[in-house]
């Protein structure tokens, strides 16, 4: 049963991407900005790394796209309440951890596909990088998408209006991202902004990532890496079902 | 026979100015086959107490029977033997009206092939025929409130509740929705709670009012028998009925307390 409603919650949300396919490529905006008028920045600086500067500036952009795509994405449900789509559904037998799931897999999806295509256009610009460390990015992405929107529509159950939510998710996410090296590797920063940014988790992810990309599968940080991020998605997803399972009752 | 029974239901809000006591304990009988007006001012409870009946909300008191199913021990039982269409409807915009009556069908966990000739035959019954390829947003407020009943209607429940069914509706879209309800009574059986702030709807349409005041019931009975006990007569408006049980006017939705 929890696999049947997942799947049909997950088929509704993913037609209502379907139905707004512009949005899905406006949402690659920003990395895509980033690649093409910040990364020829790099191509040149000594940033400490294996490989090249594109190995290390596209596992970053890819996590930023999962961090704002994913910590928003509780606006929609913000919005459904308010429309009472959210009640409508929870007056049917479906079941409450389906309705999470199946949102947050659209999600996911829709990340996935997003970094794909983030992806090809760095491969224009000048990235290689060996077909399995770009895989096990897409699953860092995977994951980190799968947490945060988790995370996101439990929070956003809790809350009445999107301007309430906005500010508040930006306040969060803003310093994350600077303070995990998505942008550089912290390593080129002085020491108490390194360790400061080993209390973000998503600095292990971008850490293991930028392993992966230049091949180097057996290291310590890509084992930090995959811990935090399964760690996270199980938290995630608990507080998550929580949230859903009790909403209102 | 009761279909619906509480007993002392209660809900209080915890907010950061202390405890809300929204209902203090409701004790209410529903025949099967009635329709039951649900009536009271703004902030008495109404909504609370339904969305209790409906398992959206978790009573922190008393108990339940609905459709001979626990509230609180068998909620998924409660949940296929009712309907529940809430004052804002609850469709997205964007959908077309097929697809929601399908999905609806789909939660209720009808198979595609049944979902999609349950959606043929609610939309005959509503007259939504030849609306179904349309956004919802299209639709006019008749329409649409059509359409949320539909929603509603999907898996036949045996007790329908909806919430203040015609605010915002032109008199001839109510006048249809009050058939629409009489109809799904004297057809199907349907035993249909509802709340109101018109009075000359719960006039019209129901069996039997029961009138709550902060968070209690504070009289039931037929129209006729309420008027002649809190009116002074069987030919006193439910308008100074109301106002006679009391104290105050069922204030219209929306209406915001004027400042002076």
């Amino acid at each position: 049963m929890l696999l049947h409603d997942t799947a049909l919650v997950f088929g509704r949300y993913a037609r209502q991407t379907l139905r707004s396919r512009f949005a899905v490529l406006l949402g690659l905006l920003m990395p895509l900005l980033h690649l093409l008028f910040f990364g020829p920045l790099l191509t040149g600086l000594p940033l400490g790394g294996r490989g090249s500067s594109w190995q290390i500036l596209v596992p970053g952009l890819l996590l930023q796209l999962a961090l704002f795509g994913a910590a928003f994405a509780g606006f929609m449900i913000i919005v459904e309440k308010n429309l009472g789509i959210v009640e409508r559904m929870r007056v049917t037998p479906v079941s409450r951890l389906a309705l999470l799931l199946g949102r947050v897999l659209r999600d996911t999806a829709v990340l996935v596909v997003q970094s794909v295509l983030l992806v090809v256009a760095a491969l224009v610009m000048g990235l290689r990088a060996p077909i399995w460390g770009i895989l096990a990015g897409f699953a860092f992405v995977a994951l980190l998408a799968l947490s945060l929107a988790s995370l996101s529509y439990a929070a956003a159950m809790r809350v009445r209006t999107p301007q309430e939510f906005g500010p508040a998710v930006n306040a969060l996410i803003m310093p994350s991202m600077l303070l995990s090296g998505l942008m550089l590797p912290m390593s080129l920063g002085p020491r108490w902004l390194d360790v400061l940014s080993h209390a973000v988790p998503f600095r292990y992810l971008v850490d293991a990532m930028r392993d992966a990309y230049v091949g180097a599968y057996a290291t310590g940080s890509m084992l930090y890496g995959a811990l935090v991020a399964l760690g996270l998605a199980a938290v995630a997803v608990t507080v998550g079902t929580r949230v859903f399972v009790r909403a209102g009752a | 026979m009761a279909i619906i029974s509480t007993a002392g239901l209660a809900r209080t809000f915890r907010t950061g100015n202390g405890p809300v006591e929204a209902v203090r304990g409701i004790d209410l009988t529903v025949r099967e086959g009635e329709i039951l007006g649900f009536l009271g001012p703004n902030g008495a409870g109404k909504t609370t107490t339904l969305r209790m009946l409906t398992t959206l909300l978790r009573p922190t008191g008393g108990a339940a029977t609905v459709a001979g199913h626990d509230l609180v021990g068998d909620p998924a039982g409660v949940r296929r033997a009712v309907g529940y269409v809430a004052q804002s409807g609850g469709v997205d915009p964007q959908v077309p009206v097929r697809e929601e009556l399908v999905t609806q069908g789909r939660l209720y966990r009808l198979t595609r092939d049944q979902a999609v000739r349950r959606a043929a035959e609610l939309a005959e019954d509503l007259g939504l025929t030849g609306l179904l390829d349309r956004r919802t947003s299209t639709l006019s407020g008749g329409q649409r409130r059509r359409l949320d009943i539909a929603l509603g209607l999907t898996h036949r429940p045996k007790v329908l509740f909806l919430d203040e069914p015609t605010t915002g509706l032109d008199p001839a879209s109510r006048a249809d929705l009050w058939d629409l309800v009489r109809r799904l009574r004297d057809e199907h059986g349907t035993t249909v709670f509802l709340t109101t702030h018109y009075l000359d709807e719960a006039d019209a349409l129901a069996d039997r009012l029961v009138v709550v005041d902060g968070g209690v019931v504070v009289a039931e009975g037929t129209p006729g028998a309420l008027k002649l006990r809190h009116g002074g007569s069987i030919d006193a408006t439910l308008q100074e009925t109301f106002l006679a049980i009391t104290g105050r006017g069922p204030a219209p939705a929306g209406s915001a307390p004027v400042s002076v």
